[in-house]
């Protein structure tokens, strides 16, 4: 049935060509996110520091969902991504606060350990064929049981360096402000759209999501640039977590369990089709946005009970998978 | 050509060493060996309070929740699909036979008992034809169709027990988690479950229609299976599995825990299907396979408790394991290792020169 529609966008009325439009999902996700916050602002009297607080509460999320986009958009998954985060705040913890190293120097030691984690998972699926879904999973145990064999309680960070960053605002027009780690989110998807859109790498990950077997039949460095993809995802990871020890100032063996599922359905609600090969890293940020947006209105509302954010998210995806459907029906 | 003993030796070992049950049957074997020098009285069965009791019997105790869910994975699995919901369906279905247990009366009367046990199988089906409906029907990806229920899942089931640890005193309940003549219900409930399935799937032509619609939906639907039918089938199924298991669970925890009940089962789950030699590639599938898949798992959970690894070193010792043991399975990684064995010898074997490590599958585009 799908396949007798793909022709149909290039002749047919302009309503088909918008829903040709492979830019529609994320367009339909904006158009969302401004109806949901519009809504919000009607009904909660929304003052001008919630958007801005929409980046900061989420800005982990936000660093790893852009990982996680890279190695979905090359048809894979990361099922590692919540592990790691608790990894690299435990290991964070244990440097600055255990031994005294300083943030600065700490800092890339946890961002080196997150990518060499990717790499090795990377290096699994792609020389030993294991399944991405099996590797990151076992990637997952692994690293919450270090992460608990490093420390079984968390470690407060009392650090005054850590303290100062956490404590920076970046101000922002009309009263409103940005702490580091929004920004640092920020400057993530700024640089991971430029990657994926204008260098040969980003190239290469829509190439091989598009179709493995003829990127390589094309010549493309087809297992370099798939580890390089996990790599990149286990540094993503990494740096959420050294975003996250920000947030919460200390290192947590247990901080964000399953926080992979959501970055996925952050990815999934921002457009990305997890068959690869299509979707934008704005799209992402934009599903975080969504997430973040449900969470902030069921607690505005006072009398729900948390149980409903679960419900709300779930629905959501339900509703955007739908609109892809409608889409991406035609074009798969 | 003098074939010698050894030539027909090694062949036969060759071929036995290809059976798809042989390695997850021998690391079972060997995990349980291992168990011996830390607790020599591993292999013992006793009677303790008119049941039996001991370590192995303990394995199978606590394996009928990995055991159920996974063998509804396995058909799932081998349709080229995947459930992410069932820890959730399982929260679900403990919820709502907790939920009507708890309300009634006389927690120990027979018809409300089943009443609760109808309600929640009844509403695991349901979100088996949910998920169903949108893989087969609906055509999204399994991957995510399932998410939505496993992130929602557990809200719903948040819902029915009103955020609390529902806890019901019903012993006719009791009897589901607990023991039956002497021996765990939960070892009656897998053999039913595994018989049942491996008949139907092995004795009918049933099993191939599924291997079929995994290895190719579109080009089995045009040979004239009604691919969307047996889609739906598995994921009922496999709902339906996870739904007893959240029977099981609840009744022998004596309530249930929306939050807890069933988490990270669906991880498990897939782990089992696929140490059992079922690929999630689809196309094929390993009942046994995944029933001694599974049984591995909880042997090295048990392995874990017993052999006294602390406590914090548990998931670094599984994630150990499984990596070794999905290593083992990948034929790549074999493929190197022989070739690394062989690099001493003066000549290899012609057949398996060049690529042995290269990519069985071409992807067929649907």
């Amino acid at each position: 049935m799908s396949t007798l529609k793909i022709d149909a966008p290039r002749t047919g009325s302009a309503y088909l060509r918008v829903l040709a439009d492979r830019r529609l999902p994320i367009l339909v996700t904006a158009a969302l996110l401004i109806v949901m916050y519009s809504y919000g602002s009607y009904r909660y009297s929304f003052d001008i520091q919630v958007a801005p607080n929409l980046f900061i509460n989420n800005s982990y999320l936000i660093v790893a969902a852009v990982g996680a986009t890279f190695v979905i958009l090359t048809g894979g998954i990361d099922l590692s991504i919540g592990s790691l985060v608790g990894f690299s705040t435990v290991l964070t913890g244990l440097l600055v606060t255990q031994n005294h190293v300083p943030f600065a120097l700490a800092a890339p030691v946890v961002l080196v350990a997150g990518a060499f984690g990717g790499f090795l998972m990377g290096c699994m699926i792609q020389y030993f064929r294991v399944q991405p879904f099996i590797a990151t999973l076992a990637g997952l145990f692994l690293f919450r049981g270090l992460s608990l064999m490093l420390s079984k309680e968390s470690i407060p960070i009392n650090d005054d360096t850590v303290a100062a960053i956490a404590q920076f605002h970046i101000t922002l027009p009309g009263d409103a402000f940005l702490s580091v780690g929004a920004a640092v989110g920020l400057v993530v998807v700024i640089i991971a759209a430029v990657v994926l859109h204008a260098t040969r790498f980003g190239r290469r990950v829509y190439a091989i999501g598009g179709n493995e077997q003829s990127a390589l039949l094309m010549g493309l460095p087809v297992a370099r640039t798939k580890i390089a993809v996990y790599t990149l995802s286990g540094f993503c990871s990494a740096l959420a977590g050294l975003v996250f020890v920000l947030y919460i100032q200390s290192g947590d063996p247990r901080a964000a369990i399953g926080m992979e599922l959501d970055a996925i359905a952050a990815v999934v609600i921002g457009g990305t089709l997890l068959t690869g090969g299509a979707g934008y890293v704005v799209g992402s940020l934009l599903g975080v946005l969504v997430i973040g947006l449900i969470k902030t209105m069921i607690s505005d509302e006072g009398t729900l009970s948390s149980w409903w954010i679960k419900i709300g998210t779930g629905a959501l995806l339900l509703l955007f998978i739908g609109l892809q459907r409608t889409v991406g029906a035609r074009r798969r | 050509m003098t074939s010698t003993l050894a030539d027909i030796r090694a062949r036969d070992w060759r071929a036995l060493t290809r059976r798809q049950l042989f390695w997850p049957t021998v690391i079972l074997v060997a995990l349980l060996v291992f168990n011996l020098p830390f607790t020599p009285n591993f292999f013992n069965i006793g009677l303790r309070n008119g049941h039996l009791f001991g370590s192995l019997i303990s394995i199978l105790y606590f394996g009928t929740v990995p055991i159920l869910v996974a063998l509804g994975m396995t058909l799932v699995i081998a349709t080229k699909g995947i459930d992410l919901s069932v820890g959730a369906v399982m929260a679900i279905s403990g919820a709502v036979a907790c939920r009507v247990i708890s309300d009634a009366t006389d927690q120990n009367s027979m018809s409300v008992v089943f009443t609760a046990m109808a309600l929640a199988l009844l509403a695991a089906v349901a979100a088996g034809l949910f998920n169903g409906f949108m893989v087969a029907v609906a055509g999204v990806q399994p991957i995510i169709a399932t998410l939505i229920l496993l992130v929602a899942g557990r809200g719903v089931a948040q819902l029915i027990t009103k955020g609390f640890i529902l806890t019901e005193l019903s012993q006719p309940y009791a009897v589901i988690g607990g023991y039956a003549f002497t021996v765990p219900t939960g070892v009656f409930i897998v053999v039913g479950f595994v018989a049942f399935t491996a008949l139907l799937t092995r004795r009918t032509a049933l099993g191939l229609l599924i291997e079929s619609v995994g290895g190719n939906a579109e080009a089995s639907r045009l040979a004239g299976v009604r691919s969307r039918r047996i889609k739906m089938m598995v994921y009922v199924f496999c709902a339906l599995c996870a739904g007893v298991a959240g029977l099981w669970n609840s009744s022998s925890l004596g309530g249930a825990d929306a939050n807890n009940a069933g988490l990270w089962i669906e991880l498990d789950a897939i782990l089992a299907v696929v140490i059992g030699g079922t690929p999630l590639t689809g196309g094929r599938f390993s009942i046994g396979g995944t029933v001694i898949g599974a049984l591995i798992l909880q042997t090295l959970k048990t392995t874990i408790f017993t052999i006294g690894i602390p406590a914090q070193a548990n998931m670094v010792f599984e994630a150990a394991v499984v990596i070794i043991i999905c290593l083992l399975q990948s034929p790549a990684f074999r493929a190197r290792v022989v070739a690394l064995g062989r690099r001493g010898r003066p000549s290899p074997g012609p057949q398996e020169s060049v690529e042995p490590a290269a990519p069985a599958t071409v992807e067929v585009a649907p």
